[in-house]
């Protein structure tokens, strides 16, 4: 896809998150599929990667849960497009809603109204980051609810190490079975704050499967989870198998002396995401 | 060993599936989540009844979304709900109603299994999240009921499909349980997998 509008560009970014599946997530759902050994295992996967293909051919979502649309915008501060991007983004939504279509997932806490286009209070979610330079990265992650649900926060006393935080992790999976949509990938973000840690968790997933923290002790760490994890059998769908996640990925903050704050956030394996660049001249593309 | 089996289905062929077969349905099923159950149950109740027949089709757990086309209805999208949340009434739903095939995702608890094996039904688990795969198998909307009433997710839909699946049966009409028969295999992993952690 060539230069568009920024308004063609969010529109294209978000059909293409909730139809087609990132290829590193394909890629990681086939190697899963070749090492699975229970026959109930591979019919899951089987039947997932069918489902990916049948979306992406048929442009429809993959998903009937097309998530609560959530973004991460890392906003060169000379652009000169600060002030029009949550309009942009909030207008995309909306129309997005209608054109995919995407199921209207904005529900009032209160009065349980559905405003019927994905709009509402802090809704699409928008993750501000002010970085150098002049172009606008915006990344958007619909979540879908059931593997939310399956995120949690854990303020471990920092006695039990980074042992404990491996066992916290495992044992959190394994307790969520086949609820969150197994494989999975599972964003673990280490201290901070509680807010912190959970926001570290959710930007991991942002990360490519295959991709590793640069800090070799956190690299060795999401290959020693995502080993452990897969060690469990609780498999595809929570049936049994080879593979109960496709990544784990770490990010982390230093810490309070008193506190260690685990975030687990959990995705299912529908990991959708797309990425729109927005250059200083108005133009802008789908970068991924 | 994978069935492909066309509806209506009777009890006593239902009783022959086992946990761990993989069922391909043709024919009709319905899809009914909270509301649809404790309406239809409600119905039953007052005496007014229902105006179709459960035992003849399969219950699908599931919210899909339809969109409008033509006079008709459009599957965009099917995949399965969570079971767990029917617990609260399905045995009674199962005794009242007897559809022998619960289309779902997760698995459910012990009262439903109890009705599962005093009505001859059984449990199947539906690839979680496969909602553009389910949209294709299904190759007819023939009809909503409550739609006003309950609107698109919980309305009870009714699709005509072909090769609807894979459906894993996870509990049979004998008592078998995947998810249980799981549990001592995942927990003696864990222990093994956190005395590694301990020792490294």
């Amino acid at each position: 896809m060539g230069a568009m509008t920024i308004q063609e560009a969010l529109g294209a970014a978000l059909k293409q998150a909730a139809t087609v599946l990132p290829q590193d997530v394909v890629l990681g759902l086939q190697q899963a599929r070749e090492r699975e050994s229970s026959p109930m295992g591979a019919a899951q996967l089987d039947a997932i990667l069918e489902n990916v293909n049948v979306a992406r051919d048929g442009a429809v979502p993959m998903c009937q849960d097309t998530g609560i649309q959530t973004f991460f915008v890392q906003a060169g501060v000379d652009s000169p497009f600060l002030k029009n991007l949550k309009g942009w983004i909030c207008d995309a939504v909306t129309q997005a809603t209608k054109d995919i279509p995407l199921r209207p997932n904005t529900v009032d806490p209160f009065t349980g109204k559905n405003p019927g286009d994905n709009s509402g209070r802090y809704m699409p979610f928008i993750n501000w980051e002010l970085v150098d330079g002049s172009d606008v990265l915006i990344s958007v992650l619909p979540k879908g609810g059931g593997s939310e649900n399956m995120s949690t926060l854990k303020m471990l006393p920092p006695g039990v190490g980074i042992k404990g935080i491996k066992k916290a992790v495992i044992e959190h999976i394994v307790s969520c079975q086949g609820k969150p949509c197994p494989p999975t990938i599972v964003g673990v973000g280490i201290g901070g704050g509680a807010d912190i840690a959970m926001k570290l968790g959710k930007k991991a997933i942002l990360r490519k499967i295959g991709s590793e923290n640069p800090v070799p002790e956190a690299a060795a760490v999401e290959k020693e989870l995502l080993e452990l994890v897969n060690a469990t059998g609780v498999g595809p769908m929570g049936v049994g198998g080879e593979t109960t996640c496709l990544a784990v990925h770490v990010e982390y903050a230093h810490r309070h002396p008193a506190s260690l704050p685990l975030g687990i956030l959990v995705q299912c394996w529908a990991d959708r995401r797309a990425q729109v660049r927005l250059s200083a001249d108005g133009t802008a593309e789908v970068i991924a | 060993m994978k069935r492909e089996i066309t509806l209506p289905v009777q009890p006593e062929q239902v009783r022959e599936w086992r946990v761990g077969d993989i069922l391909f349905l043709t024919g009709t099923i319905f899809t009914a989540r909270d509301e649809a159950h404790l309406l239809m149950l409600e119905k039953q109740e007052s005496g007014e009844g229902i105006p179709f027949d459960p035992s003849q089709m399969a219950l699908f757990h599931c919210g899909p979304v339809v969109s409008p086309d033509g006079d008709g209805w459009k599957v965009i999208a099917a995949g399965p709900t969570t079971s767990i949340r029917m617990e609260l009434f399905e045995d009674k739903y199962l005794e009242t109603f007897r559809p022998p095939i619960i289309i779902g995702k997760g698995g459910m608890a012990d009262r439903t299994q109890a009705a599962l094996e005093s009505v001859g039904a059984v449990y199947t688990h539906y690839t979680g999240g496969a909602g553009a795969l389910a949209a294709k198998r299904i190759t007819a909307v023939q009809g909503v009921e409550w739609l006003e009433e309950l609107g698109m997710p919980e309305a009870a839909w009714f699709f005509e499909v072909k090769d609807f699946g894979p459906l894993l049966v996870t509990m049979d009409a004998a008592g078998n349980n995947l998810y249980k028969d799981l549990e001592p295999t995942i927990a003696a992993n864990v222990k093994d997998v956190l005395a590694r952690i301990d020792a490294s």
